[in-house]
C-alpha cells in the first residue's frame, strides 16, 4: 500500500516501456468519479494527459498492460478492512481478475487539485463502505463498459454480444477473446460515460461481494516487519522530536529549563509549540525523550485545575434533575403523566466514565516546512482534514501543501482529529527545510486524548398490572462531542444530535426499537474543559447500556423474562426484532439451558445503519469474579461485502468495547488525566477474550456500517447476564470497580 | 557505543548506554518491525528474542546486552515469511491494523519453541501482548494452526 505519488515511478516506467514497445501512448485507463457523480470531460482529459506525459494516472481504476489492476481508495485503512472491501466492490463491477488487484491511496493534495475527484476522504462513522458503495461500484462498471466498447470497435461486433469476465473480453460467436491489458490503450481514449446512466449489477448477480474467504489485500507486509507505519518513516536528514502539551488542557506554558536540555547529547533544540506545548528536537527519539524528561515545564493555573472526577459527577448529577440546558429528543405523548398513574414506578441512575482511544501506535506525524511548500506524512483517518490542518498551521495555501497518508496503527476515531498534525507542522516550521518527526510518548498520547464523554443517565418508567410499560423517560447528562468538534453539525436549537444515537424516533442512523406511546428522551448538555471526541461506537456505547440494562430491570419488575418482555414492544421494528431473535436462537435462549452456575443476558440496538444484538453467557463466582463464557454477536448490515472481515470487526469491537466496559476509566484529578499507560489503563488481553460466535444476517436493501455497530451490544448483554446471575443490576462502569457479590 | 548481534549480523552502533534496546533496534539498527507501544513492558509490541528467550526490548538498556547475545527481531524470523507462525497468520488473515502483530508473532514463535502443542490455557498464559484491534480469536486459532504445521 503506497501513496500514488510514491508509486509514480513504477507507473512512469511502465508507460515508457510500453511507449517504446507498442503503439499506444496511454499507460492506463483512468476513470474518475466524484461523490456527486461524473467527472468533467476536461478533467478526464487532464487525467489522460497526466497519464501520457507524467506517467501518473488518476481516479479509481488503473489497468496496466500486464492486466494488473490498481484500485484507488480514498478512505483510510486502519485495520477495519475497508481497503479490501472497497476494492472488491470496484472489482465486482469491473469483472477483473481479483488475484491481480492491488490498492493505493491518492493524496489529499491530488484530490484537491482534481476537484475532489475521489470524494470524501474522511473515515469515520462506519461509513467507509456504505458512504461510497454507489460511486465506487459505478466507477468499476463504467470502466468495464469502456473496455467492452473498445473490444467491440476492435472486432467490429455489437457490444452487447460481448462478455467481460476475469479481466478478459470474449465474443462467443466468433470465438475471439482478449484481455483488459490489451484493450486498455483504446478503452482509455473513450469518453467516460455518465455514471448516473451506468447500470449496476443486481445484488443476486454478485460474485465477489459477499463471497466467503476473500483475503485482505494488506496482510503480507504485516507479518515480517515490512509494513511502514507513520512512526517508522525515515527521511534523509530527519530529526525526531517528542512533545508535551498542557496536562490541564488549554493552560498556558510559563517556563521550562531550556539551557540544561539544550546541552544534552543529540539535542538540537527546544521549541515552544503554540501557547501550550513544548517539544525537544534531537537526533533520535530517546535523546529527545531524555531531554523532555529533564525540561521541567511549568504551566499557569486556571479554574480548570480544580476539576476532578468527583466534581464532574456532581455537575452531571445536577443535570439529571435540572431545568436548565435541557434538550428533548425522541418524545411522544406524555411520559410523566403515564408514569404517575402507573401501578408500578421504577427509577434507576446509571453512569459511565471517560475512555481513551489508545491506538496501538501512539500519535505521531512527520512534517517538512519551507517558505513555499509544506509536506506532511501522517497516519490519518481524514486526509482532507490533515491537509486543511497543514495549511492552517504552515501559513501556506493548501495548494502549496501535501499530505502523504501513511499506514495507521489503529484509529478508532482518534486519528480523525488533527491536533497531532497541527503540532507537528507548528514545530517543523521552526526548523525550515528539515523533516521533523514528532512522536508522542504513550503517556502524552494518554493525556492528550479526545475522550469518549463521561455521562450519567436517569431512567424512569411505569408498569401496568400486566407488566407492560406505560411511560418511559430517559435523561442523559454529559458533555457534547459536536459542540466541541463540529458546532456546525448541531441542531438549530443548539442540541447535539449525536447525544441521541440509537434513541431516535426514526432515521437510518439509529432508531429506538421499542413501541412505547408515552416517551421522552432528554439531554442535559454539560460541557467541560476535557476534550471529547468520537470513540469507536461513540455515544451508542453508553446509550445502549443505559437503555438495554434498564429494560432488563423493568422485565424483572414485570416478572417477565427479558426476551419476551422486549418482543412485546418490537412488532413495529422487524429488523431490530429479527437480529434479536437470531442471536437468541443461536445461544439457545428458548431451547437449551446454560451450564450450572452460568447465566444469560441479551441486548439489541441500532447504530450506523445496522441492526445489532448480542447474547452472553457468564458466571460470577462467590467472591465476585466474572467470567464471560460465550458471546453471540449478531448484525444485520444490509449487505455483507466481506463476511470474513465483518467477523473480524465484530470480534475486534468486543475486545475494544467490552474491554473498556470491563476495565477502563479515565480519572480526572487536579484538572488532568491520571491514567498514563497500560499499567493503569488496562486493555483486554487474549486470556479474557471470550469465544465469539458471529451471526451475520444481511437482509438486503440497505447499506449499514460494520466497524462500530456491534460494539454497543456486547457490554449490555454481559451486564444483563451478570444481573441474571446476581440479581443485582450493574449501573456503573467499569465493571472492575463494581462489587458483583455482596 | 554498543556491539550487537541482531539477526546474525554484528553491528557497531553509536548510542548511549541507557537507551532501551527497542530504540536502538528501531533507530540505530533501522529495523522498524519492532514497535513502540508503551515503553514500560506492558504491551509486548516491542517483543524480540534474546538467546532464544522472549523479551520486551523496551525494558532492557542496551548497555546490558552483550556482543555475544543473539538478538532476533521479526525481520530475522525468516527470509520470506515462511515460518509456520507467519504462514498461519497469513492463512487466517490475523492482522487488522497490524501494529501489534510483530510482537504477537514473536510471542507465538517463542511459545511454540517451548510448547510445540499448546492448549488454549497455554496460549492464554503465554500470549499476553495487547492488541487494541482485538485479533485475539484469530491469534488463538493461528497458534494452533502453526503448531499443527510444525508437527506435519
Ligand atoms: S513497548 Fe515494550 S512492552 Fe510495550
Ligand atoms: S492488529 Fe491492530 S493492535 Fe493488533
Amino acid at each position: 500500500m503506497k501513496n500514488v505519488k510514491q508509486n509514480s515511478n513504477s507507473t512512469a516506467q511502465q508507460v515508457s516501456r510500453r511507449t517504446i514497445v507498442g503503439a499506444s501512448a496511454v499507460g492506463g485507463l483512468a476513470l474518475g468519479v466524484g461523490a456527486g457523480g461524473l467527472i468533467t470531460k476536461a478533467l478526464a482529459q487532464k487525467v489522460l494527459a497526466d497519464a501520457t506525459t507524467a506517467g501518473e494516472v488518476s481516479a479509481w481504476v488503473v489497468i496496466a498492460p500486464d492486466d494488473q489492476v490498481t484500485i484507488r481508495i480514498a478512505r483510510s485503512e486502519m485495520g477495519q478492512g475497508t481497503l479490501t472491501g472497497l476494492a472488491q466492490m470496484v472489482a465486482e463491477e469491473l469483472e477483473c481478475d481479483w488475484t491481480k488487484v492491488k490498492a493505493e491511496y491518492p493524496t489529499p493534495g491530488q484530490n484537491l487539485a482534481r476537484n475532489r475527484v475521489w470524494g470524501d476522504m474522511s473515515t469515520g462513522g462506519s461509513r467507509g463502505i456504505r458512504g461510497s458503495q454507489d460511486y465506487v461500484r459505478q466507477g468499476g462498471a463504467a470502466a468495464r463498459g469502456m473496455l467492452l466498447q473498445a473490444a467491440a470497435t476492435l472486432w467490429g461486433v455489437p457490444v452487447d454480444e460481448l462478455k467481460a469476465e476475469n479481466s478478459t473480453v470474449t465474443h462467443a460467436k466468433s470465438g475471439k477473446s482478449t484481455t483488459y491489458g490489451k484493450l486498455v490503450g483504446e478503452a482509455s481514449k473513450l469518453p467516460v460515460p455518465d455514471l448516473k446512466t451506468v447500470k449496476l449489477k443486481d445484488p443476486s448477480a454478485w460474485k465477489l461481494i459477499g463471497k466467503a474467504g476473500v483475503k485482505r489485500l494488506d496482510t503480507a507486509d504485516k507479518l515480517n516487519g515490512k509494513q511502514v507505519y507513520a512512526i517508522d518513516l525515515k527521511l534523509p536528514d530527519m530529526l525526531t522530536a517528542t512533545i508535551m502539551d498542557a496536562p490541564v488542557f488549554g493552560n498556558k506554558l510559563k517556563s521550562y529549563d531550556e539551557a540544561k536540555v539544550k546541552a544534552m547529547p543529540g539535542v538540537k533544540g527546544v521549541y515552544k509549540v503554540g501557547d501550550t506545548a513544548v517539544a525537544v528536537v534531537a537526533e533520535t527519539f530517546w535523546q529527545a525523550k531524555k531531554g523532555l524528561d529533564a525540561l521541567s515545564p511549568v504551566w499557569d493555573e486556571t479554574a480548570n485545575n480544580k476539576v476532578s472526577t468527583a466534581s464532574i459527577a456532581e455537575l452531571l448529577k445536577a443535570g439529571l434533575t435540572s431545568n436548565e440546558g435541557i434538550f428533548t429528543g425522541n418524545k411522544a405523548g406524555d411520559a410523566d403523566a403515564a408514569i404517575a398513574t402507573s401501578a408500578k414506578k421504577i427509577s434507576a441512575t446509571y453512569d459511565s466514565p471517560y475512555w481513551n482511544h489508545v491506538t496501538m501506535e501512539p500519535m505521531n506525524c512527520t512534517a517538512k516546512w519551507t517558505a513555499d511548500k509544506c509536506e506532511v506524512w501522517v497516519a490519518t483517518q481524514n486526509g482532507d482534514a490533515s491537509l486543511a490542518a497543514t495549511a492552517e498551521a504552515s501559513g501556506l495555501p493548501p495548494s502549496k501543501c501535501e499530505v502523504y497518508k501513511v499506514h495507521l496503527g489503529g484509529g478508532f476515531g482518534r486519528r480523525g482529529f488533527q491536533d497531532y498534525t497541527t503540532k507537528a507542522v507548528l514545530l517543523a516550521k521552526q526548523l525550515p527545510g528539515i523533516p521533523v518527526k514528532t512522536i508522542w510518548t504513550r503517556e502524552e498520547d494518554m493525556r492528550q486524548g479526545r475522550f469518549r464523554p463521561v455521562s450519567q443517565c436517569k431512567l424512569d418508567a411505569g408498569l401496568d398490572a400486566q407488566g407492560n410499560i406505560t411511560g418511559f423517560k430517559m435523561r442523559i447528562s454529559g458533555p457534547s462531542i459536536l459542540t466541541a468538534v463540529a458546532p456546525s453539525r448541531l441542531n438549530k436549537d443548539g442540541s447535539d444530535p449525536a447525544a441521541y444515537q440509537g434513541l431516535n424516533a426514526d432515521g437510518p442512523e439509529g432508531q429506538f426499537g421499542y413501541d412505547i406511546a408515552d416517551r421522552s428522551i432528554e439531554y442535559a448538555m454539560r460541557n467541560l474543559h476535557i476534550p471529547v471526541g468520537f470513540w469507536r461506537g461513540v455515544n451508542n456505547n453508553q446509550n445502549a447500556v443505559y437503555l438495554e440494562c434498564f429494560m432488563d430491570e423493568l422485565a424483572k419488575e414485570a416478572g417477565q423474562e427479558p426476551l419476551a418482555f422486549r418482543r412485546k414492544m418490537m412488532a413495529k421494528y422487524p429488523k431490530h426484532l429479527g437480529i434479536l431473535n437470531a442471536v437468541a436462537e443461536k445461544i439457545g435462549w428458548e431451547t437449551t439451558k446454560p451450564a450450572d452456575g452460568v447465566f444469560r443476558g441479551i441486548a439489541q440496538h441500532m447504530g450506523y445503519g445496522s441492526y445489532v444484538a448480542a447474547a452472553a453467557e457468564v458466571s460470577v463466582s462467590d467472591r465476585g469474579k466474572l467470567k464471560v463464557h460465550r458471546l453471540v454477536m449478531g448484525t444485520d448490515c444490509g449487505y455483507a461485502v466481506n463476511p470474513d472481515q465483518i467477523e473480524a470487526q465484530v470480534q475486534g469491537s468486543v475486545a475494544y468495547g467490552l474491554g473498556a466496559s470491563l476495565y477502563q476509566k479515565i480519572t480526572i484529578k487536579d484538572g488532568r488525566v491520571v491514567e498514563e499507560n497500560f499499567d493503569t489503563y488496562e486493555s483486554m488481553r487474549l486470556e479474557d477474550f471470550p469465544k465469539i460466535e458471529t451471526v451475520l444476517k444481511p437482509s438486503g436493501g440497505f447499506w449499514g456500517g460494520v466497524g462500530e455497530p456491534t460494539i454497543c451490544v456486547a457490554a449490555p448483554a454481559v451486564l444483563n447476564a451478570i444481573f441474571a446471575a446476581t440479581g443485582k443490576p450493574v449501573r456503573s462502569l467499569p465493571i472492575r470497580d463494581v462489587k458483583l457479590r455482596a | 557505543m554498543a556491539n550487537l548481534n541482531i539477526n546474525g549480523k554484528m553491528l557497531d552502533l553509536k548510542v548511549d548506554g541507557d537507551t532501551p534496546l527497542l530504540w536502538v533496534i528501531r533507530e540505530q539498527a533501522g529495523l522498524t518491525g519492532t514497535k513502540y507501544g508503551c515503553g514500560v513492558g506492558q504491551c509486548g509490541a516491542c517483543s524480540v528474542q534474546i538467546n532464544g528467550e522472549l523479551q520486551r526490548s523496551c525494558t532492557i538498556s542496551v548497555k546490558d546486552v552483550k556482543a555475544a547475545d543473539k538478538i532476533m527481531t521479526i525481520e530475522g524470523l525468516s527470509a520470506d515469511s515462511s515460518s509456520p507462525v507467519q504462514k498461519a497468520w497469513l492463512a487466517l488473515d490475523v492482522p487488522q491494523c497490524g501494529y501489534c502483530q510483530s510482537g504477537q508473532i514473536m510471542a507465538a514463535t517463542a511459545l511454540l519453541a517451548k510448547t510445540p502443542k499448546p492448549s488454549d490455557a497455554d496460549i492464554d498464559a503465554a500470549m499476553t501482548n495487547i492488541c487494541r484491534c482485538g485479533t485475539y480469536q484469530r491469534i488463538r486459532a493461528a497458534v494452533h494452526m502453526a503448531a499443527d504445521m510444525k508437527k506435519a
